[in-house]
């Protein structure tokens, strides 16, 4: 890989939709070996967030920064760093569960395609349904195997919008631990959530949304819940 | 310039699997460019003589209508399962990623013009067999032309609520020079002693437009795709 980066900067992010905005001068840096939360209520601007930062959405104005390269100049170097679990879990329907992880190693250009295609299959515990088209799994199998196609190369940055949506409990459990793995190595982890038992002792720091501003954040070690219900409380007060 | 055409050819691989497993586009495309062809047929063949030049023109407008509803029918897909925007995250040029799909289409249209010529020369007493590296010379040139401004409308549009209307409507009025070149040069073939001079100027044509439709995709694809 030749570039790389240890730091994700959004600085004075602004986004408007027509008249709307939906996020207004963010700053925030997320460091590499951290997991960083995005908390807020619905339509607070955390998945418009998560999007500027996976190139796919340009800021109206500010800029945000990986590494020394700023997100305007995003090329294919960038874009390979980056990996995106979004709301719609971008997988063909029609394909089998390994040949939608094929198509998108290849389309990243990675080496020995079936072996990386089948450790992610048993990642996700779907090596016995690797054949099996995705439009028969369910919510959380899909889940799962979103998961390995946004992990598949080995990106430095990895942008999770709702990630434990439709996962049973072992399934929960089983992604914290693999996001805890991702920390140890190095990887800048940003997550929005609402499931914030499952977040509890995961988030390194916690970022407070609401109406596009960023209200707090915090890397205390208090109740996450605590924590998020002050911050909204206190923000509604002012 | 190798890994330019190695992810064209991936995504192109990919929405014909998509195809063979659904074969939604294709049947409904070519159903759809028979249906058109009879209807054609009933109006325009009196006592089994067809009017004067009407299969070329004929043809053209079931390539058209067709592939008009193909191209929606593509990007719809994407749309759904919001697949586009993991094609645009990938690491390679996003231009790649237009001429796969792009690749795709002509596949399923040149699918859809095997049944229509036979189809069109039965109905409409046309001799195509007599020119027939001068047809498909101009049925790819034309189609070409057609589908590379299809192609980038239809990614340019997904995201719009009215794109069902507006691709019709924007992509009719670049194309028909396309349209019209394709249905003179075929026109041409179709006489009684086959024009094939002329035949060969309208497909000199069709080739020139393809160049300047797909230069001008291929320059505009990334930044109307970038939100």
């Amino acid at each position: 890989m030749s570039f790389d980066f240890d730091e994700l900067v959004f600085a004075d992010v602004s986004r408007n939709f027509g008249r709307r905005r939906a996020l207004t001068r963010v700053n925030l840096t997320c460091h590499a070996g951290q997991i960083v939360g995005l908390l807020g209520p619905n339509g607070a601007g955390k998945s418009t967030l998560l999007a500027i930062a996976s190139t796919l959405l340009a800021p109206s104005s500010g800029e945000v920064r990986y590494g020394a390269a700023t997100g305007r100049d995003a090329g294919p170097g960038l874009r390979s760093r980056l990996g995106l679990l979004g709301h719609d879990l971008y997988l063909y329907p029609e394909l089998t569960a390994r040949e939608n992880l094929q198509f998108f190693a290849r389309l990243y250009g990675l080496n020995d395609v079936d072996a990386t295609v089948a450790r992610a299959l048993d990642r996700a515990g779907l090596a016995e349904r690797a054949d099996d088209v995705v439009s028969g799994f369910s919510r959380g199998m899909r889940q799962r195997l979103a998961l390995e196609r946004a992990l598949l190369h080995g990106p430095r940055l990895l942008l999770l919008d709702e990630p434990f949506t439709g996962l049973d409990d072992t399934s929960g459990q089983a992604l914290v631990a693999r996001l805890r793995g991702l920390r140890d190595q190095r990887r800048i982890v940003l997550v929005a959530t609402h499931d914030l038992d499952l977040a509890e002792g995961l988030l390194d720091r916690v970022a407070v949304l609401r109406d596009g501003r960023l209200l707090a954040v915090d890397d205390s070690s208090a109740s996450l819940r605590e924590r998020y219900r002050e911050t909204i409380t206190s923000a509604a007060a002012r | 310039m190798r890994q330019f055409f190695r992810v064209a050819w991936i995504v192109m691989r990919k929405d014909l699997t998509v195809e063979v497993r659904s074969r939604e586009i294709l049947y409904t495309t070519v159903f759809f460019a028979v249906s058109c062809v009879l209807v054609f047929a009933f109006a325009l063949v009196r006592e089994g003589r067809p009017m004067d030049d009407a299969a070329a023109g004929i043809l053209w407008i079931a390539i058209a209508f067709a592939g008009t509803l193909g191209l929606g029918r593509t990007f719809e897909r994407e749309r759904h399962t919001e697949t586009l925007r993991a094609l645009m995250l990938a690491p390679s040029d996003r231009p790649a990623i237009y001429v796969g799909k792009l690749l795709g289409v002509l596949a399923l249209l040149a699918i859809v013009e095997a049944v229509l010529v036979p189809l069109v020369a039965l109905l409409f007493d046309a001799p195509f067999a007599r020119s027939p590296l001068w047809l498909v010379a101009l049925l790819a040139a034309g189609t070409t032309g057609f589908a590379s401004v299809g192609t980038l409308f239809a990614a340019m549009l997904v995201r719009a609520r009215s794109r069902d209307v507006l691709l019709p409507v924007l992509l009719y009025p670049i194309t028909i020079p396309v349209i019209i070149a394709g249905v003179r040069g075929t026109a041409a073939l179709l006489q009684t002693t086959p024009d094939e001079p002329m035949a060969r100027f309208w497909a000199a044509l069709l080739v020139f437009f393809d160049v300047v439709f797909v230069t001008l995709s291929l320059w505009t694809f990334e930044p109307l795709m970038t939100e």
